[in-house]
């Protein structure tokens, strides 16, 4: 049978997701079910005086009006933060209280005060627009570089500062810059995005007062991870009277990988209520309260030798993490971020300094690559300025400090097992044809058009992770993960991971690998996950693991499967079991006939009889059955890189920019599924170009989100884009026995720096993202009369 | 959405009686609705227009073009006759919004709503139309008031816009980049009688820049629009866009209009 790991299998779920056949969290029904309405904080920042329910709990249809009182009168547990970061000084970070509704103050606009539960959403609605809240407003604090010298948000957190991180050794650093033949310097703004999944966020909570016993439907990239943390931290029930179920989820881009308020409220209230509670997210809610990401403020040098050889890196940056620390809030800007800060490059002195700050905006959280397209964007604008001021190509700046040795001790944390930098970079020359440039940008010219060319080379750590590792840098989990392999009596088979697939076309890879490894059809094999009922305990899906964790996990749950399929096919056959080899879904006896396949044994495992002269098939000790399960934790992070390169076309007269060509070149170990993979990429450019040329969440002064929906919120479309040229290398990870490094990040890691680095050649001058056509042409304007004046 | 009563008018004199200050007329809804589901506009009656047959339908005389007030964009889009006449209105039709649009918003409803980024009101303008109501007629210069506002009466119904066909005209727009509305759009119109350029989306509401129709109208040429100032005074100013970057694209694309005519 021809192996499956490397073929473009169309994806199974697609026929069910393409036709409408999904069952989402909105899918879903329960009899006698309520309909919940949040009450919303207009306000950036109050004191709630007082919440007064009295006309809304008489109008139509009320069934319970909830609010921060009665949460506290439950004793349901806040919102956590889930990573414990230290400052440079040793102190811990400083988190406020998160109430699931709240108490005493609001501190964004869409804060949750109280939830209003009623028979139709209709009433609901109705009802939660006679809910009277009282509140003294106060002067909102909103911007990321002011954050710390603004007025005090929490009475305990000083400058508004939740940590002021360092990673890297300062004093080597200001040697490094000491020995320089010149030092580049860059001030970035990482801009702020809305994550936008497809689907809105959901939750339908189930209570059965016999068992008691609650159901929580959701919208999760995450369901065992949401069942503890409802558990533990918000106790709304012991673990075994939870079960929570994340069906087909419509995209999540890190915003769903834990539970926030709703999903708590909802639950809690089904209890308290004894009926279903359904809540589903209107956009505008989803505007307002998904966490958003990114938001940093950066000042960056690189210190060089005038041959262009790295000496040191500084970064000073300042990261908004919004109202309060949401739960990866405060690894994504330091342990996410900093390490990757250096890039490829062999640095000999680095450090990244990160001061975390509240501001009152909606709480800020991993999205799509989660510090590691702030670090990306940070070193490779850096290193192209830096190839502008010494007058040097691009590409031989990037090769000149590339790591040529791997294992690879990068300098700030870690150690990269495999790669090779110069054969991406080389690659994608070739693709993206860089020796015709100069004739794509005459003939942009003649057409009036300005046309420049940026290049960016990334690695990032992935694969999220060693659990050992990250629980000693703060982590509140482990972040290994589970497989079970259930044959069932008829030799078909369920895998169970404790990843889930919210897009990511599991359902087919997961697949692709248990039948290479079982030597049994596709067809035959179902891939189970979302539910934490079904299979074990496992992390979910982001920071690109799921293949490369979960994956392996599968592969070694298979192995287990193996191993007992030979011991019992040795004794069907009789022969000893080191005389059995398993090829192809056969245990065969060498230089016999003699075989038996994986279904039969299987078959035997579960009932087992009398064959032929085998009176059992189970050797003396063996348990019938076959079902294995494999807890795997990575040694390792895993490390893609690669090399894009972006041509883009502006409009001078306009400013309007677009992309001419995108050319992305990726190393990513081992793929599975090459089809899904360069929907992955595709994916990930387009976000990171979203965020270079369009997206951007802005807040006025006051704190109100001015960019709430589609109409102020430029979502990239297809017709923004031309077509993608990409292209692969491979060298594969050492860490996992795939070999596979995960793809799921890196086209929104590595497209805003090759964007960025591209308008910037075109224009002849720096400019914030998003590159928007007015910034555009406003800069353009400034330089034009900036050379008039001096001429 | 609050609940409203919902009526079908069987014909022009049963709407127009229907209305009140407190009722909408319904077409394609585009508006309407999206505005009723917000919570940013209540109704106690909706009088749906779209059952009246004569208000639907296109008429092309040699000089002129009568677009009936419920006809869809799409409609004006595909018309073969409509593309001969005056190519340059399908054209604009045809970038409005998305298909889901195109499919239901009709050009009545564009005009009567008046959103200072519209695309058709710059047609009005530029193609010297005639607005006809149940009352009478309207001349589009008179006809869009400002922001959201027209001379429509309570009760008055839009029954058809007629244009003139123009020597040649051209649409040009820069789209908002998230709601793909008009930043700014700019309708050039060469008639016997001299030149409108209507300008949509840079201002409060449509209106006919003088400076460049007067321009225009002694030569008919882009050069003779690279002296010209155009007065950011007045213009919006906004997260997309602001009044200076919209004064600039006036004149971009007025010098695109009259080299696309």
């Amino acid at each position: 049978m021809a192996s499956l790991v490397g073929s473009r299998v169309e994806r199974k779920e697609d026929k069910k997701l393409l036709t409408g056949r999904g069952k989402y969290t909105a899918d879903v029904n329960f009899v006698n079910q309520t309909y919940a309405c949040f009450v919303r904080s207009p306000h950036a920042r109050a004191q709630i005086k007082k919440v007064d329910t009295s006309k809304a709990s008489k109008a139509s249809g009320v069934v319970a009006i909830l609010t921060g009182a009665d949460i506290a009168n439950d004793k349901i547990g806040g919102l956590i933060a889930g990573w414990r970061i230290k400052s440079e000084d040793g102190s811990d970070m400083k988190v406020p209280a998160h109430p699931a509704l709240a108490n005493e103050t609001v501190n964004y606009v869409g804060d949750h005060v109280a939830v209003v539960i009623a028979e139709s959403l209709d009433e609901a609605r109705a009802a939660a627009d006679l809910v009277k809240v009282d509140y003294k407003v106060l002067k909102a604090v909103v911007s990321t570089k002011d954050a710390m010298n603004s007025d005090q948000i929490y009475k305990d957190i000083p400058k508004n500062m939740c940590f002021d991180w360092l990673l890297g050794d300062r004093a080597k650093v200001k040697e490094a810059f000491d020995n320089a033949d010149k030092i580049i310097k860059i001030d970035i703004v990482n801009n702020r995005l809305i994550p936008n999944a497809m689907e809105p966020r959901a939750a339908n909570a189930d209570y059965n007062p016999s068992t008691e016993e609650i159901t929580l439907y959701t919208t999760s990239q995450n369901p065992h991870l949401a069942r503890i943390i409802i558990s533990a931290f918000n106790g709304v029930a012991p673990e075994n009277k939870l079960r929570v179920i994340a069906p087909d989820v419509g995209g999540g881009f890190g915003s769903k990988i834990y539970p926030y308020a709703e999903e708590v409220v909802c639950s809690w209230a089904a209890k308290k209520i004894e009926r279903p509670v359904k809540w589903v997210a209107d956009r505008t809610e989803s505007f307002l309260s998904d966490c958003h990401g990114r938001d940093h403020v950066t000042h960056a040098e690189l210190a060089v030798k005038n041959d262009g050889t790295f000496l040191g890196f500084k970064n000073e940056t300042i990261a908004n993490i919004g109202a309060y620390a949401s739960v990866f809030a405060t690894v994504t800007p330091t342990y996410l971020f900093g390490p990757c800060a250096t890039g490829v490059y062999k640095m000999p002195a680095a450090y990244t300094n990160v001061k975390a700050v509240y501001t009152n905006t909606a709480p800020v959280d991993a999205y799509r690559g989660a510090g590691r397209p702030e670090a990306t964007y940070t070193i490779e604008t850096l290193v192209e300025k830096a190839a502008r001021e010494l007058g040097m190509e691009p590409s031989e700046i990037r090769m000149k400090n590339f790591p040529t040795q791997f294992p690879f001790q990068q300098t700030l944390v870690h150690s990269v097992d495999s790669g090779d930098y110069g054969a991406g970079m080389k690659k994608a020359m070739e693709i993206g044809d860089y020796g015709g440039f100069e004739k794509r940008k005459k003939e942009s010219e003649s057409k009036g058009k300005l046309r420049g060319i940026g290049f960016c080379t990334y690695f990032e750590a992935c694969g999220i992770a060693p659990s050992p590792v990250v629980m000693m840098l703060g982590c509140g989990i482990g972040l290994w993960e589970s497989a079970e392999v259930r044959f069932n009596p008829t030799g078909n088979v369920t895998v169970f991971t404790g990843s889930h697939s919210h897009g990511q076309g599991h359902d087919t890879t997961f697949a692709q690998i248990a039948a290479d490894q079982l030597g049994i059809p596709i067809e035959n094999i179902e891939i189970a996950h979302g539910d934490t009922d079904k299979g074990p305990f496992g992390y979910g899906t982001y920071g690109s693991r799921s293949l490369t964790v979960g994956g392996t996990a599968i592969v070694k749950a298979c192995d287990k499967i193996v191993a007992k399929g030979k011991r019992v096919a040795a004794k069907m056959l009789e022969v000893s079991e080191d005389e059995v080899d398993f090829k192809n879904g056969e245990f065969v006896v060498a230089k016999s006939n003699k075989k038996k396949t994986i279904g039969e044994v299987a078959f035997a495992c579960y009932l087992p009889g009398t064959y032929g002269e085998v009176k059992s098939p189970l050797p003396e000790g063996e348990e019938p059955g076959l079902k294995e399960t494999s807890f795997f934790d990575p040694v390792n992070f895993s490390f893609p890189a690669g090399t894009h390169i972006c041509e883009v076309e502006v409009d001078p007269d306009t400013g309007e920019t677009k992309v001419a060509k995108y050319t992305a070149v990726d190393d990513f170990g081992t793929i599975i599924n090459p089809l899904i993979v360069e929907g992955q990429v595709h994916g990930g450019l387009v976000q990171g170009i979203g965020q270079a040329l369009y997206e951007n969440c802005h807040y006025d002064e006051s704190g109100q989100l001015v960019t709430a929906s589609y109409m102020d919120y430029t979502m990239p479309r297809a017709d923004n884009f031309t077509d993608f040229d990409l292209g692969f290398t491979c060298t594969p990870a050492t860490s996992n026995p795939l070999g596979t490094k995960g793809c799921g990040e890196a086209g929104a890691i590595a497209a805003p720096p090759a964007v960025m680095n591209a308008v910037i050649d075109a224009i002849g001058t720096e400019i914030s993202m998003p590159a928007t056509a007015e910034k555009v042409w406003s800069a353009l304007n400034k330089s034009k009369n900036k050379n008039s004046e001096a001429a | 959405m609050k609940t409203f009563n919902y009526h079908s008018a069987k014909d022009v004199k049963e709407a127009s009686k229907l209305a009140s200050s407190n009722s909408a007329f319904l077409a394609g809804g585009m508006t309407t609705i999206p505005s009723m589901k917000l919570g940013l506009a209540t109704y106690k009656d909706i009088i749906d227009i779209k059952g009246i047959k004569k208000l639907s339908g296109i008429k092309v005389s040699g000089k002129t073009v009568r677009i009936g007030a419920t006809t869809k964009h799409v409609e004006v889009a595909n018309s073969k006759e409509i593309k001969k006449a005056i190519p340059s209105l399908s054209a604009l039709a045809e970038g409005i919004g998305d298909p889901q649009v195109r499919n239901r918003g009709t050009i009545g409803g564009s005009i009567a709503n008046n959103d200072p980024a519209a695309d058709y009101p710059s047609a009005c303008i530029a193609l010297n139309a005639m607005i006809h109501t149940n009352n009478r007629k309207i001349d589009a210069e008179k006809f869009f008031r400002g922001m959201f506002e027209t001379s429509l009466k309570s009760g008055e119904v839009i029954e058809a816009i007629e244009f003139e066909v123009p020597e040649k005209s051209s649409y040009q727009k820069y789209p908002n980049p998230a709601s793909r509305y008009a930043i700014v759009g700019v309708y050039v119109a060469k008639h016997k009688t001299g030149v409108n350029v209507a300008v949509t989306g840079a201002k409060s509401c449509v209106y006919n820049e003088k400076n460049l129709s007067q321009v225009l109208t002694k030569s008919f040429s882009t050069s003779a629009l690279d002296n010209v100032k155009i007065s950011s005074s007045g213009m919006n100013s906004d997260i997309h866009a602001s009044a200076e970057y919209r004064a600039n694209m006036v004149k971009v694309f007025a010098k695109k209009a009259v080299e696309a005519c």
